[in-house]
């Protein structure tokens, strides 16, 4: 690739960094939607179990019996959506030194000042956050989760089973909520192009560039030039 | 007595006030369960089979005189037998009728996500609303006497209502009405309390039961069945009577603290992320550097 890689005279260097690159694979972007619709059902019912003031959400989704009997299987679809993503992107989720160092400078991140920042892989230190805690999240409700489908299964001398569940299914269930706001906020408004990527699968070049440098290399073969 | 059972003072899962509120004057129902007159019978589980229209099903043989282990979904009513040695090596065998107690501090309609799913009325009686109830088994980890119970076929909870219909109605419960030997007592709160105290004081006394109680558990809130007891010290030789009964500390964690917590940071993670949107706007893509255009 890198010896096709080139500027042609004839082309402008806007048209140079408007051209795209593939970020997301098809299947990447089913499994992500997949997620998502079974998150948002998720949460949904969730919180209709959470507050009197949001169980009007359970109504929404089929009403309240119709949401304790789907909520756990979409837990497990959500759960089979995160596993696969785990399989796929587990690589390129591991923390590096330039991550490390990244994560020192969030605060040039939260600014908008992303040029002060060192070099980002496929995926940068909030990504990498946002999909381990995802995960470690998804495997506590999952286990919580159980204790609370089959209630009734445990006997009285497992109460304390029970007691734990709710509480730590409710407080990891917020951890994620932080996480998917997070998560929206930024794909959605804050950082232009990242929204598209999931739908269409690419980026531009410039987009590549400026957010995800080292990635951009990577793939388009270009060498790093010298400081 | 009759029209207090019409007024609301708690509906579970409820936004907003509460319909007919202060309607009453206050008449709280009570429930007296004297174990020391208790002989088994099990005539009141069969009044509350009868009245509440289950059919008798199968019993399970764990070598008392005990029908089942537990109360189930369609048994709201259980004798508890416990064959207890005293220090003096003399048997006791004690018998407790086992039901809801309606608390006045209701574990169940705290856990409760359903609206409406579970009522407490100004008499003291807590019960579900079937109708309502999403099956979620919250009230079974809130209740601290083991009553709620989930029905796999109806996917609904069920347990003991103290005879609503019936109370409602001015008629006593189906279990006091068909007691033999006049241990089940049915009146207002403070007539059971001075009748369970009499009863109390007289074994006490005369009988020679040093320990001999009142059980009314504050950690609820008191209850609107209460107990006469040999051993008031000792609840639990009473087929596992909890000797100091509270809603699950988790489940006021979930559902107080960690509540307005959760929703705080909701709305704070929400208002936060929208600030930061207009103080520094989007992140756009910036142009190539020149050196990284040319060919490499």
């Amino acid at each position: 690739m890198s010896t096709t890689d080139t500027v042609p005279h004839s082309r402008t260097s806007t048209a140079f960094d408007e051209e795209l690159i593939p970020r997301y694979t098809f299947g990447e972007r089913v499994n992500h939607w997949f997620g998502a619709v079974t998150y948002i059902y998720l949460l949904m019912t969730g919180l209709a179990f959470w507050s009197p003031y949001l169980f009007w959400m359970a109504a929404v989704v089929g009403g309240g019996p119709t949401a304790r009997f789907m909520h756990p299987w979409f837990g497990l679809l959500f759960t089979a959506s995160l596993f696969w993503t785990f399989k796929e992107w587990r690589r390129d989720m591991q923390m590096d030194d330039d991550d490390r160092k990244w994560a020192h400078e969030i605060e040039a991140y939260i600014n908008n000042e992303d040029e002060k920042l060192p070099p980002v892989g496929r995926f940068n230190w909030g990504q990498k956050l946002f999909f381990w805690g995802m995960l470690f999240s998804i495997i506590l409700l999952l286990l919580s989760g159980v204790a609370l489908w089959y209630t009734e299964a445990l006997p009285w001398s497992l109460r304390y089973l029970r007691y734990a569940a709710v509480l730590v299914h409710a407080s990891v269930a917020l951890i994620t909520i932080g996480l998917f706001l997070i998560h929206v906020y930024m794909s959605t408004i804050l950082e232009e192009g990242s929204f598209g990527s999931m739908v269409h699968g690419n980026v531009t070049r410039a987009w590549a560039w400026t957010f995800h440098r080292k990635w951009y290399y990577q793939v388009t073969g270009r060498s790093q030039p010298k400081q | 007595m009759s029209q207090a059972s019409t007024e609301i003072v708690r509906i579970s899962g409820h936004a907003g006030t509460v319909p007919g509120a202060g309607m009453n004057r206050e008449f709280q129902v009570c429930k007296l369960v004297d174990t020391t007159t208790c002989i088994g019978c099990k005539a009141c589980e069969v009044a509350c089979l009868e009245w509440n229209g289950y059919t008798f099903t199968e019993t399970t043989f764990d070598n008392t005189y005990q029908t089942m282990p537990e109360t189930a979904w369609n048994y709201w009513n259980l004798i508890k037998f416990n064959e207890h040695e005293r220090e003096d090596g003399s048997m006791m065998l004690l018998m407790r009728k086992d039901q809801c107690m309606h608390c006045e501090e209701p574990g169940c309609l705290e856990a409760c996500p359903a609206d409406a799913a579970i009522v407490q009325y100004a008499n003291g009686i807590v019960d579900f609303q079937e109708a309502h109830c999403i099956g979620c088994g919250y009230c079974v980890t809130g209740c601290p006497f083991n009553i709620p119970k989930f029905s796999p076929e109806a996917h609904k909870v069920f347990k003991c209502t103290l005879c609503n219909d019936r109370v409602s109605v001015g008629l006593e419960p189906a279990c006091i009405k068909a007691c033999p030997t006049g241990c089940l007592h049915f009146g207002t709160k403070s007539e059971m309390k001075e009748l369970a105290q009499t009863r109390a004081d007289q074994l006490r006394d005369v009988s020679g039961f040093a320990d001999a109680g009142v059980y009314d558990p504050p950690g609820v809130g008191g209850t609107h069945v209460i107990y006469v007891l040999h051993d008031a010290k000792n609840p639990q030789l009473y087929g596992g009577l909890p000797k100091d009964p509270h809603i699950p500390y988790s489940v006021w964690l979930w559902k107080k603290p960690l509540k307005w917590l959760g929703n705080l940071a909701m709305i704070g993670g929400i208002v936060g992320l929208a600030l930061h949107y207009l103080r520094v706007g989007p992140k756009k893509e910036e142009p190539i550097s020149p050196e990284d255009r040319r060919p490499s």
